[in-house]
């Protein structure tokens, strides 16, 4: 059954490719939605159970998949945010070749994501996250502008190197452990005494997905990537897919394959805590809308590791949950630049102003999205933030979780700036013909916001249902 | 693992983190882009040779061997892409000058 | 043993050469070298068919790659090239210190590996490995090498937007 989330996909792209191709086009899109939307509801209302069940697929197709509860909360925000860039793409991407070769790579890059957070495996972790990452690279130099190719090289460059260093981890590991397979380093490492080989592989490791992950001293290719890469693939990429790429894998290798180790704890506390608050200082001063929210991405994701950094069950609990939310609500901010680039054709805050009245829907879900971000009650941003915070306090790291709350001031700060510039205000004169965005572009909104609404509301639900399973 | 194979490692490991260190420093000191790519191709060398070494001292040759095989597919198409984006540059500057290129500021 | 070591050492300074030769050709050229010895030290490490795949593939290849796109770009000026020569040596003042550093410090750290839990394999099959305990990961080589095609085809073939 899990297997059929990558075979699906790539079959998908070989039959639209096979016969002619201009018949395939139109269907492309609807099949690519199609995808998409049937990954959420299955992610949504499909148990562990079921999804690791033999017998549904039969043994033609076993390969060493499983899905517990952080796949599945990884696999509804993949669907999710991958249906919003669909949609997205649909309004933005004009010409139909680039188009048709847009919603391939988008299907690519879904069999890829499925793969990173199905796979048991450290190596076939890494070929799948190769696998979005080059999908990634082509997205960014789609409409082979000068900024987009540099910024596509400079991560390629990026990845290259964290790819090394992660395959140096892997050699080690196997070295060690003598077998590749998350069950089997992790009981290797349980059982041996800690040398200092497996310290540095671990610690190799560490480095490589914060570089993937954009982790703010190892962040350099990140805000070029986001703000020059085409406005539905910025929602992508922001949204997912470094989210799946780093701080997923760093969740996964810290939290469920590793054993307990005090030293590596500090390094990801101190991390998340650089990246907090010089992420949030460093998207004060931007005036690029989508240059702000890169940054203020690296900073969501320092909450993320410093959460995983803590140790303990609520930590890890604390961050998977922000890890859903930053995702939701990232891609819904990103979805409104894109609906106000695309209305104004400018993304410098100085020249905007006063859009509120003219885009209400966009604005308004917009709000929803700071607010989020902020960590303002009853959103489902808050929850995170407070169980990051409470998980810190717990652990004993006053310290910490004294920044992290403090930082969240200039989180709101950065974002009421925002606001301020780009909604509220008076309209200006040459802005004054600016209509709301069409349909595709309010629908991920729309339904993005609803669900950053529903966690928050529904928080006593959300917790019932997952945090007893972590805990277990 | 016995000590002969231990020893072996320790042999070929200096000469792995030694083209490791030229890769990287290759990357860092040019201003041209095919050779930054170069430089890359020289650390997944150094990556290489580290997992062929692990696999003849731990006797899982096979094992190695397979990585490598799906490891050089990789290579193969990220460089394939990196050249392509190398070529898109060099028609809009006339040039592999990274100074020539850092209009966005990191 | 003794032989092991030579051969490492000649392919530390091909990549050497590599780096620090002064035509982007020779750079190339020096790279497929680079890939030829690591061939070498891969046949004797009992690994023939990855050591197959590094010949064919890497210093084929990515060379083939390398040496086309050097000539698909433009030829440096003179007045490059003359720069560059004055440059390369001094640019690279600080590899050996940087190298010692690095010895220094893994000397200090004084890395010794745990012996592992497992007892060698004894004569287990690549082909069986690839095929049938790892087939996930044929899965995404073919994705992989899909995302390069609609790479290539974007990249390559459409023309780029004139500004």
């Amino acid at each position: 059954m899990t297997s059929l989330l990558i075979l699906i996909p790539l079959f998908s792209v070989m039959v639209l490719n096979l016969p002619s191709r201009t018949m395939m086009r139109r269907f492309a899109f609807w099949l690519s939605l199609i995808l998409a939307a049937s990954q959420v509801c299955l992610a949504a209302f499909f148990g562990t159970d079921l999804w690791n069940n033999a017998n549904i697929s039969g043994s033609f197709f076993q390969f060493n998949l499983a899905v517990d509860n952080l796949s599945r909360v990884m696999l509804f925000s993949i669907g999710i945010v991958v249906l919003a860039a669909i949609l997205a793409g649909r309004e933005l991407i004009k010409d139909e070749n680039r188009q048709f070769n847009f919603t391939n790579l988008m299907l690519l890059i879904l069999a890829g994501m499925n793969g990173v957070v199905t796979t048991v495996d450290v190596f076939s972790l890494y070929v799948f996250m190769e696998i979005t990452a080059v999908a990634s690279f082509v997205l960014i130099s789609l409409q082979k502008d000068r900024d987009a190719l540099e910024a596509s090289f400079k991560y390629i460059i990026f990845s290259a190197l964290a790819s090394v260093m992660m395959l140096a981890a892997i050699a080690l590991l196997l070295m060690v452990s003598g077998e590749t397979g998350f069950p089997g380093i992790s009981h290797a490492l349980s059982n041996l005494p800690t040398s200092r080989l497996t310290l540095l592989a671990v610690s190799i490791f560490i480095c490589g997905l914060f570089i993937k992950g954009g982790a703010m001293p190892f962040h350099g290719w990140l805000p070029d990537a986001y703000s020059a890469a085409p406005a539905p693939v910025s929602i992508l990429l922001a949204g997912i897919v470094t989210k799946t790429l780093g701080i997923y894998t760093l969740i996964r290798i810290v939290g469920f394959v590793l054993s307990p180790n005090y030293a590596l704890n500090n390094i990801l506390l101190l991390v998340g805590t650089i990246s907090i608050v010089a992420g949030a200082l460093a998207a004060l001063g931007q005036k690029d809308l989508k240059r702000m929210l890169s940054y203020s991405s690296i900073s969501q994701v320092g909450y993320i590791i410093i959460g995983l950094g803590c140790g303990t069950p609520l930590g890890i609990f604390g961050a998977i949950f922000h890890l859903f939310n930053h995702s939701i609500f990232k891609s819904l901010l990103f979805t409104n630049s894109a609906a106000v680039e695309s209305r104004t054709n400018t993304r410098n805050m100085e020249e905007l102003g006063g859009l509120a009245e003219r885009m209400p829907c966009t604005g308004t879900t917009s709000i929803i999205g700071f607010l989020s971000a902020a960590g303002i009650p009853p959103l489902s941003g808050f929850w995170s933030k407070i169980i990051i915070v409470v998980a810190l306090w717990q652990a004993g790291f006053h310290a910490y979780s004294a920044i992290a709350v403090m930082a969240g001031a200039i989180t709101l700060a950065y974002f009421l700036s925002m606001q301020r510039r780009v909604f509220f205000g008076k309209i200006k004169e040459e802005l004054k013909s600016t209509k709301e965005a069409n349909f595709n572009l309010l629908l991920p909104a729309l339904l993005l916001a609803a669900i950053t609404v529903g966690a928050g509301i529904l928080f006593p639900f959300v917790h019932d249902t997952f945090i007893t399973s972590f805990f277990k | 693992m016995n000590s002969e194979a231990l020893q072996l490692f320790w042999s070929f490991g200096p000469f792995v983190i030694l083209l490791s260190v030229i890769g990287i420093y290759c990357i860092l000191v040019t201003y041209n882009l095919i050779r930054a790519l170069i430089g890359v191709e020289i650390l997944i060398k150094a990556v290489t040779l580290l997992i062929i070494v692990v696999g003849h001292v731990t006797g899982h040759t096979a094992l190695a061997q397979a990585l490598v095989i799906t490891l050089i597919v990789i290579e193969v198409v990220v460089i394939a892409v990196a050249v392509g984006i190398v070529l898109g540059l060099h028609h809009h500057h006339d040039s592999l000058d990274i100074r020539k290129l850092r209009n966005l500021k990191g | 043993m003794t032989i092991d070591i030579i051969i490492l050492i000649i392919l530390t300074l091909a990549a050497l050469w590599t780096v620090m030769t002064n035509t982007l050709l020779f750079a190339a050229i020096g790279l497929a070298l680079t890939s030829a010895v690591l061939t070498i030290v891969m046949f004797r490490l009992n690994s023939p068919l990855a050591a197959v795949f590094e010949l064919s593939v890497c210093a084929g290849l990515i060379s083939v790659v390398f040496i086309s796109v050097t000539t698909m770009t433009q030829p440096q000026s003179h007045q490059e090239v003359a720069q560059h020569n004055r440059d390369r040596l001094g640019r690279f003042k600080f590899l050996p210190l940087i190298i010692i550093l690095v010895v220094l410090t893994l000397v200090i750290l004084n890395l010794k590996p745990t012996p592992p839990l497992t007892i060698p394999e004894a004569g287990e099959d690549v082909r069986n490995i690839i095929w049938n305990q790892r087939p996930f990961d044929l899965i995404g080589q073919v994705l992989i090498l899909l995302a390069g095609v609609f790479g290539v085809v974007i990249l390559f073939k459409e023309k780029p937007k004139d500004e």
